[in-house]
């Protein structure tokens, strides 16, 4: 069997979410190559060919792919991945938006958010928002799969020594174009790759309260995340919705603030190695997840814990 | 210009969802079904670009049993001016809908193709990205803003950084994300004037589609389930229990 990863990154990091997939494609066995496609990132190539149990890296450097857009991936992972058995991605927006493209390419249907490998075509994933796993054998020809990174626990990020090999295919897609970006701007970690997250919802009651919850994360050195209900009051910008139609995260340690615990937030944290829940509700869902639960008023329970961690 | 919605009937987001006993699937017997809630959005998109003079006609297609007429007299009763079920009892992947909506794109030409980005019992998240390899066309996936801009579409894209925009040439494919809108919902005039909006029903192999499926479903399982932890009293009694228990501070 071979396998084909593509790699996470921003043409200058190679993103955690990769070694994650590639711990995936260790379990399902076979030789692993992975796909660096963007401009300029020979930095992330230089990561991707360290990473343990990579046997070659694939280069695909053009200003084409300088912001992965789904269409010319798509092509560019039709056209290199035809000798594969498995393609492989992040479970990530951009894992989501270009693999199906690929697949339909391909002429195969896709597995998503795989969270467990039972067998090299059977594969299991959360489905209903996460309310029931469902196994799946796959008959296609290519396996194509994304990767729920919390899943799988990443492979070692050093230790390999893969060949490097440049890919001649540029796509010729020209339909989409990349206009702008605006990305949070943040020294605190990763939402996904954070060991601590300190989440806040609706019982937050504006975007201002959350600067303590900020205060609190930078002292921790946690990120913060929040609720569907405080994205969408306008609190925080959608990139920190936690959940199942946001990211989903399993920190070693999750802090819910204010969040009452709807199922779609549960998908994206209950697998959280600790979980705290601070809810004036006693009644709340979320406390029948948590570990430590404590019924009192956020905006005096906060500040108190600020002080003691 | 001639806007296809896709919509999907599954079950309502506000059932509680159950795994069979026996782990062959869940049990959707007798449980509400509903427009799934990413295509109540599409719809609604497509309405506001009708209500701004942008949209001239909003055609709406579904896939599956002959009940899921009812979703599309939903979308007519929000807005949409005609529907097209392709009725199937067979299971449906997704690369076999996005041949369905293949077809069916060829037949009407769309300039503009609107579609949930996933689906709420699947939550498989693909078959926009597949019907826009299929059509060659261009994709706006997880779209928070959509403004048509003459024979372009500026699309905002909700991603894990933060949010992206892309100019797609027309026709194009956007699935939608939860915050591109609000939608409406339907007035009983509204779905009075539904009952006579023209529906029209074919097959699968109207459109020369044949229905494959390369995917077995083994077994359905309930999530693992997390037990209740214990209250603590105080701020005080939860830190010392982080630190000395937990220890995770």
């Amino acid at each position: 069997m071979s396998i084909l990863v593509i790699a996470e990154h921003d043409n200058a990091t190679l993103k955690g979410a990769t070694l994650n997939v590639l711990a995936a494609a260790a379990e399902i066995g076979g030789d692993v190559d992975v796909l660096v496609a963007g401009s300029g990132c020979q930095t992330v190539v230089d990561a991707a060919a360290a990473v343990a149990g990579v046997a070659k890296v694939l280069v695909a450097d053009n200003a084409v792919y300088e912001h992965q857009l789904g269409e010319v991936m798509g092509d560019l992972v039709a056209n290199i991945g035809t000798g594969y058995s498995h393609i492989l991605a992040p479970a990530t927006t951009t894992g989501k938006d270009l693999l199906p493209r690929a697949a339909a390419l391909l002429g195969v249907n896709m597995l998503s958010d795989v969270i467990e490998v039972v067998a090299a075509d059977t594969f299991s994933r959360p489905v209903y928002a996460g309310n029931a796993v469902a196994t799946y054998q796959s008959n296609d020809a290519i396996k194509v799969l994304t990767i729920r990174a919390t899943g799988f626990d990443a492979v070692a990020a050093t230790g390999g020594s893969a060949t490097i090999e440049a890919v001649d295919f540029v796509s010729a897609y020209g339909k989409s174009v990349f206009l702008s970006e605006e990305l949070a701007k943040s020294d605190r970690p990763e939402l996904t790759a954070a060991k601590v997250v300190v989440a806040g919802g609706r019982g937050m009651q504006n975007g201002d309260n959350f600067a303590m919850l900020f205060d609190m994360a930078d002292k921790m050195g946690a990120a913060v995340g929040a609720s569907r209900a405080a994205v969408d009051a306008g609190f925080v910008p959608n990139d920190l919705q936690v959940g199942q139609t946001g990211k989903i995260v399993a920190p070693e340690l999750y802090i819910a603030v204010g969040i009452s615990g709807a199922i779609q937030h549960l998908a994206g944290m209950k697998d959280s190695k600790v979980i705290v829940a601070i809810n004036k509700d006693e009644e709340a869902p979320i406390f029948q997840v948590a570990d430590y639960g404590l019924v009192a008023d956020l905006f005096d329970a906060v500040p108190e814990l600020d002080k003691l961690v | 210009m001639k806007v296809l919605v896709a919509v999907k009937r599954v079950i309502d987001y506000n059932v509680k969802v159950r795994v069979k006993p026996d782990n062959t699937d869940v049990d959707l017997n007798n449980v509400k079904m509903a427009m799934n809630p990413f295509c109540e959005i599409a719809v609604e998109e497509a309405v506001r670009l009708k209500e701004k003079g942008i949209a001239s006609e909003i055609v709406v297609v579904s896939i599956g049993p002959k009940v899921a007429q009812e979703q599309i007299r939903t979308s007519m009763a929000l807005g949409a001016d005609r529907g097209i079920l392709i009725e199937t009892e067979d299971k449906l992947e997704s690369l076999t809908v996005a041949r369905l909506l293949q077809a069916v794109v060829e037949k009407e030409e769309p300039q503009l193709i609107l579609m949930g980005k996933q689906t709420i019992d699947s939550d498989n998240n693909q078959t926009g990205q597949m019907l826009g390899a299929l059509t060659g066309m261009a994709q706006g996936t997880f779209a928070s803003d959509v403004a048509i801009d003459g024979d372009k579409v500026k699309v905002t894209r909700e991603v894990d950084g933060g949010l992206r925009i892309v100019t797609l040439e027309l026709p194009a494919i956007v699935t939608t994300d939860l915050r591109l809108n609000e939608p409406r919902y339907a007035t009983l005039p509204n779905i009075m004037k539904a009952k006579r909006k023209p529906l029209a029903i074919m097959t699968p192999a109207d459109l020369g589609v044949t229905m494959e499926s390369t995917q077995t479903l083994l077994k359905v399982v309930p999530p693992a389930e997390r037990q209740a932890g214990i209250k603590v009293a105080d701020v005080a009694e939860l830190v010392e229990k982080l630190k000395n228990e937990a220890k995770v501070l």
